[in-house]
């Protein structure tokens, strides 16, 4: 099988995707009416409610969901093979994905632009809220210990990404003075503070010295740290100690000191990224060498795949986006499809292309099974693969494969520490907003909420053990990342499921993903925590059996919820139209 | 081909500068708020020694008086004297 083809192939239903289902979806289901007032118009405040080009409104939609999590679930999964990857990312997309966050856009739209949380109180009722506010905050706690991990991990493995990856603070400060407070034009700076992050990393690449190497400077993988651990180990603990300091700062500054001005340097990377990855697909034309199917593992796909891959097929973190600013800006109701449905299609996109470039790496079969030798091992693995698959296919642009090494984790780095950024502040409202909900009014002073944040993410990152020792161990997170993601999915499907309902409409559409997605949430919960790290599973591991309990619970907790709300009376609070 | 580049650019542009622009407008929105709760500052015994002076602003106060005190969290009017809702 031929990596162009398999893009193709994936394009194509993408397409389809987009020109039959959504269009079904959107005239048969949601019956979308260009007429319709949408909060844009009706509350326009030139600041939150603003009506806004339906293609600009996508560009903002789609930097804002696509992110680290794309890539590494694809680079974990293929460890069953490529079809299996292929196929849930593409139909999940299309089936999934792809309704979720157009319905959660038009629900949001047809009820003044209201977030999902806000709705869920109303539809469902206040315990529902509380249930979300959780769901969210295990989500947010799950998302800072696996992204503190992915820059660890790529930092220790890839050295010369570090000097660029720094550099990018003071250069997004500068932008953010620069276009905040003298009122400059922001594209002009930001992309100059590429072409100095990239220049750095191509000077990187070559000089020894600006190469953070941690590891070499303690004398190697088999070098004495500190405190008694190995080096790789110190390593790890280092940068995690450090990434945690910094999420602190930055999350406690005003968003557009830093945040933002990352995120504009981000955009460009995630299209430069994009870019060097299917322009090097279409000029190096790889041969796909991992197997088709790899059924022989220690871990069945089945129902693993479905929270290993959870971005990319679908994510209920893009029911936030989609919910939380996309609705405010929709000029008119039609143009929900396209803003929301082709989003979907756009991370779908992406996850394609991380398939594509950890299944073509390998020279042979043999040489895929021993780097995927179990699942725990993918874990750990997949990442790096994924950088060394795109390296390669970068090559196809005559950009040398350290080099291009160097630039695509700088790229995942960038996108692992923005997320890392608003995961950290995000956890910090939910903190304060239980704090006041359960009348405990010193987390809602911001540092207190912050600090709660930090240690918790720092605490949860720095626990499982890994095969390089202390700190290496956070990729075991990712099963439960996935799942909490895959469960606020779940719920938001819920909301617009009940929606309909009351509307008199056919909510198949959402119900049977949903009710999909909480099957397969629920079992692999189920079969992880007690067949894999209960006392007596063939992985024990307390941490991981905890948390993976409280997740079961909540799943438990949703179906029940999703259950009495689906089957419950007419509630009154609800617009229906 | 030139225009279509142009078009492009300023595409990309309006991209990047959204979430930056509705930014600058929340924070020019909460400097606009503190200063109309400086000219009700009597409300909340505040001498306002201009308060004379306010009265000038009233025309154009009382068309935002409406959605600032939704965004100060009170659902209906505290005034009296402003009967907009």
């Amino acid at each position: 099988m031929n990596g162009i083809l398999l893009a193709i192939i994936g394009m194509l239903v993408f397409a389809l995707g987009y020109r039959y289902y959504s269009k079904f979806v959107a005239e048969k289901i949601f019956r979308l009416d260009p007429n319709y007032v949408t909060p844009a118009h009706q509350y326009k405040d030139g600041v939150d409610f603003v009506p806004t080009n339906r293609f600009v409104l996508w560009g903002h939609h789609f930097t804002s969901v696509a992110g680290a999590a794309p890539i590494v679930g694809p680079a974990i999964a293929v460890y069953w093979g490529w079809l299996p990857a292929f196929i849930w990312v593409v139909l999940g997309t299309v089936f999934a994905a792809g309704v979720h966050d157009f319905g959660t856009l038009v629900l949001s739209v047809r009820n003044k632009g209201q977030s999902v949380g806000t709705l869920a109180n109303k539809l469902i009722g206040q315990r529902a809220k509380i249930l979300f506010l959780f769901i969210i905050l295990i989500l947010v706690l799950m998302v800072n210990a696996v992204f503190a991990w992915v820059i660890a991990n790529l930092f220790v493995s890839f050295p010369a990404s570090v000097v660029p990856v720094f550099i990018q603070i003071p250069l997004a400060v500068w932008i953010g003075f620069a276009v905040y407070k003298r009122k400059q034009n922001m594209l002009i700076p930001s992309l100059i503070a590429l072409a100095v992050m990239y220049l750095t990393a191509v000077i990187a690449s070559k000089v020894d010295f600006l190469q953070i190497d941690l590891v070499q400077y303690m004398g190697g993988e088999n070098g004495a740290g500190l405190f008694g651990l190995g080096a790789v180990s110190t390593a790890f603990f280092i940068w995690i100690i450090i990434l945690m300091v910094y999420v602190y700062i930055a999350s406690t500054l005003p968003v557009w000191k830093l945040l933002q001005p990352r995120d504009f340097i981000n955009s460009h990377q995630l299209v430069v990224g994009l870019g060097i990855l299917y322009l090097g697909l279409l000029f190096t034309n790889p041969e796909i060498t991992a197997p088709v199917t790899n059924l022989d593992t220690d871990i069945s796909w089945f129902p693993l795949l479905f929270i290993t891959i959870a971005c990319g097929a679908i994510s209920g973190f893009h029911g936030l986006v989609s919910s939380g600013t996309s609705s405010k800006q929709l000029n008119k109701e039609t143009d929900a499809r396209f803003v929301g449905y082709l989003g979907a299609v756009g991370e779908g996109a992406l996850a394609l292309i991380a398939i594509i470039a950890a299944v073509t790496f390998f020279g042979s079969a043999d040489e895929f099974l021993a780097t995927y030798s179990s699942f725990a091992a993918a874990g750990g693995a997949g990442l790096n693969v994924f950088v060394e698959g795109a390296s390669k296919l970068a090559t196809g642009l005559l950009i040398p494969p350290d080099v291009a090494a160097t630039l695509v984790s700088v790229i995942i780095v960038s996108f692992a520490a923005t997320t890392l950024d608003t995961s950290v502040r995000l956890m910090r409202y939910i903190i304060a907003e239980l704090g006041v909900e359960y009348k405990m009014p010193v987390l809602a002073k911001p540092h207190v909420a912050t600090t709660v944040a930090v240690v918790s993410s720092a605490a949860l990152v720095l626990l499982p053990q890994g095969p390089k020792g202390f700190g290496s161990g956070g990729y075991l997170l990712w099963p439960l990342f996935g799942t909490a993601n895959q469960l606020l999915a779940g719920i938001s499907l819920l909301l617009i499921a009940i929606w309909l309902k009351r509307l008199g409409r056919n909510y198949a559409v959402v119900l049977i993903p949903m009710i999909f997605l909480m099957f397969m949430t629920l079992y692999a919960m189920f079969q992880q925590v007690l067949f894999e790290w209960s006392w007596f599973g063939s992985n024990s591991n307390t941490l991981l059996f905890v948390f993976g309990a409280i997740i079961f619970v909540f799943a438990v907790w949703i179906i029940l919820t999703a259950f009495t709300a689906l089957t419950s009376k007419l509630d009154k609070n609800i617009e229906v139209k | 081909m030139l225009d279509k580049l142009k078009t492009l650019v300023q595409f990309y542009e309006e991209v990047l500068n959204m979430p930056h622009r509705q930014e600058i407008a929340r924070k020019l929105r909460d400097e606009d708020d503190l200063f109309l709760l400086l000219l009700y500052s009597e409300m909340i015994g505040i001498p306002n020694p201009v308060y004379y002076y306010t009265l000038e602003l009233y025309p154009y106060m009382i068309e935002k008086f409406h959605d600032w005190h939704l965004r100060m969290g009170m659902d209906k009017s505290p005034m009296t004297g402003i009967r907009c809702c």
